[in-house]
């Protein structure tokens, strides 16, 4: 119970610093986003591949890990729910990774 | 060697060929009895010109009937800084200007502006008459150290000697680039597929790669190339499942298993190589084997392009490198020797080498290249700059990123305010590849023991 609990916690956050941090780019390039929902395309969220680039490398800052050079193999996200998983998944076996090491 | 026209002419592409741009589109064979230009060929024969169309498929039309009548065709890039022109147009003897935009370059001081018009006409005069005149200069503009683009000069047949057989590329192929056409990557794939025989999907200026992946999916795109970071992008698009290509090529950035793998796993059917080429050195070699890296029993083994190492940095000589630089004295291009240095280190592993990174520390965002000395001379126009060092930081999106370390003068507070003021800067006067995506307030700078600022990562 307390366990499942953390983990809707852990995901939360993740999913709030992706969204706050691919807000904080548009409006440094003075862009309008349109809802960040789930199903929405990554590539139509106001970000071209040098937005996403940058997001990429913010977000390696902010939670540690980027999940695009973890492994060899790799599957793009399409839309921004597939993008936030990749970062929850990556983000659980950081956890563990570290754990393991201390 | 003979023209773009009179190989067309000679060759056996039926009147299936077209040259597809977003809106319009002409059939090969047309073309060589009609014309887009607005000046007649006779007028533009031996001329040097430039080509400073705003849309690609106006300067692809141009380039198939300039070939062989201009003494110079010049591409200009798309994203060039207009400030640059005069300088080119000097540098370059260049006397015609062929535009898509009539208020475009009005400032230039040029004999002729020819104009690309939307709808192919019937030529005056049959231009194959003029062909084959001259062994047209082809130049291609490059990023250098200050921003101003060095113009490399290439020949049809530099452009095109012996390159590699590719798979399945007759007749029926269908061609597509994500690199714009006047850049050498993107030209490349354009002469490959045009002389081959094969229609030609271009890509329009600001369209979305998800459109543009639709139509190449309309028309059977067979053949498509593109930069590790293009295809990255491709693999996000909801219309990826749109294209079924035979032959993938990647090339212009260092290529990672990673998204080898990714690819191979999305369209299972494609054959996919990755090439290297830079602007200078040509085509060097294409690797197909499905591995990053390359098999070190490239390197000093002889054949039409001689691969060598000297102090890790890889260097070549072939028919395909480029003749010189435009407008600079020294012979830069080439060493004594003949070999050409491409400034990419490589590292050997096993049986195969791996690249590195770029030394002096050129940045690769995404297959376009940066100088850091342009970017930290834009960071350091800020007043509160002391100094300021910019580098590659990897990424897994676009290969690198360009970041900068900044000392701030000592009685500066490093508020945000200033962060942004700094990118605002950059904003104004960087293509947005250049602008970095992360500044770092720090107390000093390393210094190498030469005295100059510490580059390496």
């Amino acid at each position: 119970m307390n366990q499942s609990r953390n983990e809707a916690d852990a995901a939360m956050s993740v999913n709030a610093v992706v969204v706050s941090q691919i807000q904080q780019i548009a409006e440094d390039d003075g862009k309008t986003l349109p809802p960040l929902t789930d199903d929405l395309v990554l590539l139509d969220s106001g970000l071209d591949s040098l937005g996403i680039a940058i997001l990429v490398a913010r977000l390696e800052e902010a939670l540690g890990v980027d999940p695009f050079s973890q492994s060899e193999d790799i599957a793009y996200p399409v839309t921004l729910g597939d993008f936030i998983k990749c970062y929850e998944r990556a983000a659980e076996s950081h956890v563990i990774d570290s754990r393991e090491v201390g | 060697m003979s023209s773009i026209r009179e190989r067309l002419d000679n060759s056996p592409a039926g009147p299936r060929c077209f040259l597809y741009g977003p809106t319009a589109s002409v059939c090969l064979p047309e073309l060589l009895s009609s014309t887009s230009l607005s000046t007649s060929p006779s007028e533009l024969t031996g001329r040097s010109i430039l080509i400073a169309t705003r849309d690609q498929f106006a300067a692809a039309l141009a380039v198939i009937e300039l070939d062989g009548i201009a003494r110079r065709l010049i591409l200009c890039t798309p994203d060039l800084p207009s400030v640059y022109l005069p300088a080119i147009v000097e540098q370059a003897a260049v006397d015609a200007i062929v535009s898509d935009n009539d208020r475009d370059h009005e400032g230039l001081a040029v004999a002729i502006r020819t104009r690309s018009q939307p709808i192919m006409m019937a030529a005056r005069e049959h231009p194959a008459a003029s062909t084959g005149v001259h062994r047209t200069e082809w130049i291609l503009l490059t990023s250098g150290t200050t921003g101003a683009p060095k113009m490399v000069v290439h020949t049809l047949a530099t452009l095109t000697a012996a390159i590699r057989n590719i798979p399945r590329a007759g007749p029926d192929a269908v061609w597509g680039t994500f690199y714009d056409i006047r850049r050498y990557g993107g030209l490349q794939a354009f002469l490959r597929g045009v002389l081959g025989g094969g229609s030609f999907v271009l890509s329009g200026a600001g369209e979305q790669v998800g459109a543009y992946l639709t139509r190449l999916g309309a028309r059977g795109v067979t053949h498509l190339s593109g930069t590790p970071s293009h295809w990255r992008r491709v693999l996000m698009s909801p219309e990826a499942r749109a294209i079924a290509p035979r032959y993938i090529r990647l090339s212009g950035e260092i290529v990672d298993q990673g998204i080898l793998n990714a690819i191979r796993s999305f369209y299972p059917d494609a054959d996919i190589a990755h090439a290297f080429a830079s602007t200078e050195a040509g085509v060097g070699f294409e690797v197909a084997d499905g591995l990053e890296g390359f098999p070190a029993s490239l390197v000093d083994a002889g054949g039409d392009v001689e691969i060598a190492i000297e102090a890790g940095s890889l260097r070549i000589r072939s028919t395909r490198n480029a003749a010189r630089y435009v407008g600079e004295d020294h012979s830069g291009l080439a060493n004594e020797d003949g070999f050409i240095d491409t400034g990419d280190i490589v590292e050997r592993r096993g049986d195969r080498y791996y690249f590195l990174g770029r030394r002096k520390g050129v940045i690769n965002v995404g297959g376009l290249k940066v100088f850091p000395e342009e970017v930290e001379a834009a960071i350091n126009r800020h007043p509160a700059v002391r100094v300021s060092i910019v580098r590659p930081r990897k990424s897994s999106i676009t290969g690198s990123l360009v970041a900068a370390d900044v000392v701030l003068d000592g009685a500066t507070d490093p508020a945000l305010d200033i962060k942004r003021e700094i990118l605002q800067i950059c904003r104004d006067r960087l293509a947005p590849h250049k602008v970095p995506a992360t500044i770092r307030f720090v107390p000093e700078l390393e210094v190498a023991a030469a005295g100059k600022l510490a580059r390496h990562a």
